[in-house]
């Protein structure tokens, strides 16, 4: 017991003192200062815009395609589930120079959509795209694990009370998933938020066009630590906000359910 | 009038149903065991497991002929089906859940089912038998051409299941639509329906009313599932134009049916009378042995002698002094004592008697 209750301490003075030491090195002054600076007011303009533009994205396509792979059986199903998981375990890095691959202006499809006269790398669609790719597999993982434990007899009552296949996602399926899906949802956006390597192989770091927040720590922490580390208090708070959301959301989904949940066997596997 | 006809091979788990039955302005149970495929062929009426073959035709209209290649989806079947857990929306207000099936009818849907008081209310904040009352509400909004029911009390107490089945009872017949209801419990099928089908390995052994069956069960399963119990004997005709039945377990019994060879002595519990000496009376029948076991049934105990099962009163049993050892004499008349032939699958599992 008492070597357990030593390690458990150990753990979490690890884990916290950085944090701590990083409010304790900035005092609230330099903090207000450092984000009146204009590089960090162009990061947070461009990190919450592409944030938002991608998340968006994520969850009006994210959210049809976890509830089809969640309720329907067909070939590849399981092999379609583990490609959607590949970017979860694929350094950022990786996936960076991956998305410079496919959409570079010689590359796979950059020289068709240069063709259109669309240019993707370096721009802030490429900030987009690499977000994006990033955070997906948070969402939609999250996604597939809710609508699996939605209980198939509502959805079946819902039909044979009349309601077609739309009816049945938004006034059942939907409302039934909605804390799973809310859990996933600031899973990704958390993600998304702190992106770093894909951003910065893909897009650049060009400050009010591709640098985000994360990207803008990386570019001060030289120039200037202040800066640097007031944004690190930024993402400390958003982070433990949407960490409080996480938590809550489960708590709601249950409520919110009488259906004894179903082991989400697709996502433990 | 035949209002809901179904013909159909749907596959359950590890074998085919084939069910051919048509559905009146009636009642009907299909009785069985679990994993008989009864939830199976609710499911295949109301469109959500694709039968392998055969029709569906409701009021005239064709729901599913595999020859026609017609299969309307469920929500194009105009059906009511109450599911056995109910599968009220959770996230819903009774008042909501019942007006998911049409809106047109919530008000009275609610008075008629006595929930007015709880409209506001979440299911999970209901009890078993107000779920009920939703589910049947909400399927009723629909305003179905055809009714279905998934062991309508198996989710329900006792004392509950036996106010239910009386309210359930009168609505089936103030509805006068085609309902078709699955249960394991003859009981139920017996007070809810005007013909019961027995489904055993997913065919249909007899379809007759539950007095019929009672009377005359197609053989052994039909009626161990009716309440009798069997017990295997060689018969012989005897003097008088009776046939002498002599048990495997010993003894012998008389019967007024004809037969010879092994058969199954078929014997219902509320024939048989006890004693603590043979009853001097018309019985031709007294087999001797202990009391095996007791055990209350509302306001009677079904009393367990050797291989036979009878039903006394309470006070009878208080009067006799019955106890688990206590030699005592079953009575009953060769009238009562029905010779059926030996099948293979006889008795109805021991499940929730």
């Amino acid at each position: 017991m008492g070597v357990a209750a030593l390690a458990t301490a150990v753990a979490a003075a690890f884990l916290v003192l950085p944090l701590l030491a990083l409010f304790l090195r900035v005092p609230p002054s330099s903090l207000f200062h450092a984000a009146g600076s204009s590089v960090f007011r162009d990061a947070l303009v461009v990190s919450v815009k592409t944030s938002l533009i991608a998340h968006a994205c994520v969850l009006a396509v994210g959210t049809p395609a976890a509830y089809v792979l969640a309720r329907r059986r067909f070939p590849g199903r399981s092999a379609v589930l583990t490609l959607v998981e590949l970017p979860l375990v694929l350094p950022p890095a990786v996936a960076g120079v991956a998305l410079l691959a496919a959409f570079g202006r010689y590359q796979l499809l950059g020289g068709t959509l240069h063709a259109l006269g669309i240019t993707v790398g370096f721009t802030q669609a490429a900030v987009v795209l690499a977000v994006a790719f990033v955070e997906s597999p948070f969402y939609v993982r999250g996604g597939v694990a809710a609508f699996e434990a939605v209980d198939d007899d509502l959805l079946a009552a819902a039909r044979t009370l009349g309601a077609g296949p739309a009816r049945v996602f938004f006034r059942v399926a939907l409302p039934l998933a909605a804390g799973g899906l809310a859990a996933g949802s600031a899973l990704a956006l958390a993600r998304g938020l702190g992106e770093f390597g894909a951003t910065i192989i893909f897009a650049g770091s060009l400050q009010g066009v591709t640098q985000t927040l994360p990207l803008a720590v990386y570019a001060q922490f030289e120039a200037n630590f202040d800066v640097a580390l007031a944004i690190g208090t930024l993402f400390v708070l958003v982070g433990a906000v949407l960490l409080l959301l996480l938590k809550l959301a489960p708590a709601w989904s249950r409520s919110a359910s009488i259906s004894p949940f179903r082991p989400a066997a697709s996502t433990s596997a | 009038m035949v209002a809901l006809r179904v013909d159909l091979t749907v596959p359950a788990r590890g074998f085919d149903v084939g069910l051919a039955l048509d559905v009146g302005r009636e009642t009907v149970a299909l009785v069985g065991p679990s994993g008989a495929g009864k939830t199976t062929v609710l499911r295949a009426i109301a469109g959500l497991v694709r039968p392998e073959r055969g029709r569906v035709e409701c009021d005239g209209e064709t729901w599913f002929d595999s020859a026609g290649r017609v299969d309307l989806r469920p929500e194009e079947r105009s059906v009511g089906l109450v599911f056995q857990d109910y599968a009220l929306f959770p996230h819903l207000s009774v008042e909501r859940n019942v007006a998911f099936g049409g809106r047109g009818r919530v008000g009275e849907l609610l008075d008629r089912f006595g929930i007015r008081h709880l409209a506001r209310a979440r299911p999970r904040e209901l009890s078993g038998g107000e779920r009920q009352r939703v589910a049947l509400a909400r399927a009723l909004a629909r305003e179905p051409k055809a009714f279905l029911l998934d062991e309508p009390t198996a989710s329900l107490d006792a004392h509950t299941r036996v106010v239910v089945r009386a309210e359930l009872g009168e609505l089936l017949r103030e509805l006068g639509l085609p309902a078709l209801l699955v249960t394991h419990d003859f009981e139920d099928a017996a007070a809810l329906a005007d013909r019961v089908g027995v489904l055993v390995d997913g065919e249909l052994r007899q379809v007759a009313s539950p007095a019929d069956l009672v009377a005359s069960p197609a053989d052994g399963f039909v009626a161990s599932l009716a309440g009798g119990t069997l017990v295997d004997g060689v018969a012989r005709f005897a003097r008088d134009g009776l046939t002498e039945v002599r048990l495997e377990s010993g003894g012998t019994v008389y019967s007024t049916d004809e037969a010879s060879g092994p058969v199954s002595v078929l014997v219902y519990p509320w024939e048989v009378s006890l004693g603590l000496v043979p009853a001097d009376d018309s019985a031709l029948n007294h087999l001797r042995g202990p009391v095996v076991s007791l055990a209350p049934v509302g306001n009677r105990v079904r009393v367990r002698v050797g291989e036979l099962t009878a039903e006394v009163t309470a006070a009878s049993a208080e009067r006799l002094g019955l106890a688990v050892g206590l030699p005592v004499v079953a009575s009953f008349k060769a009238t009562a004592t029905r010779l059926l032939p030996r099948s293979p699958l006889r008795t109805w599992p021991a499940e929730r008697r």
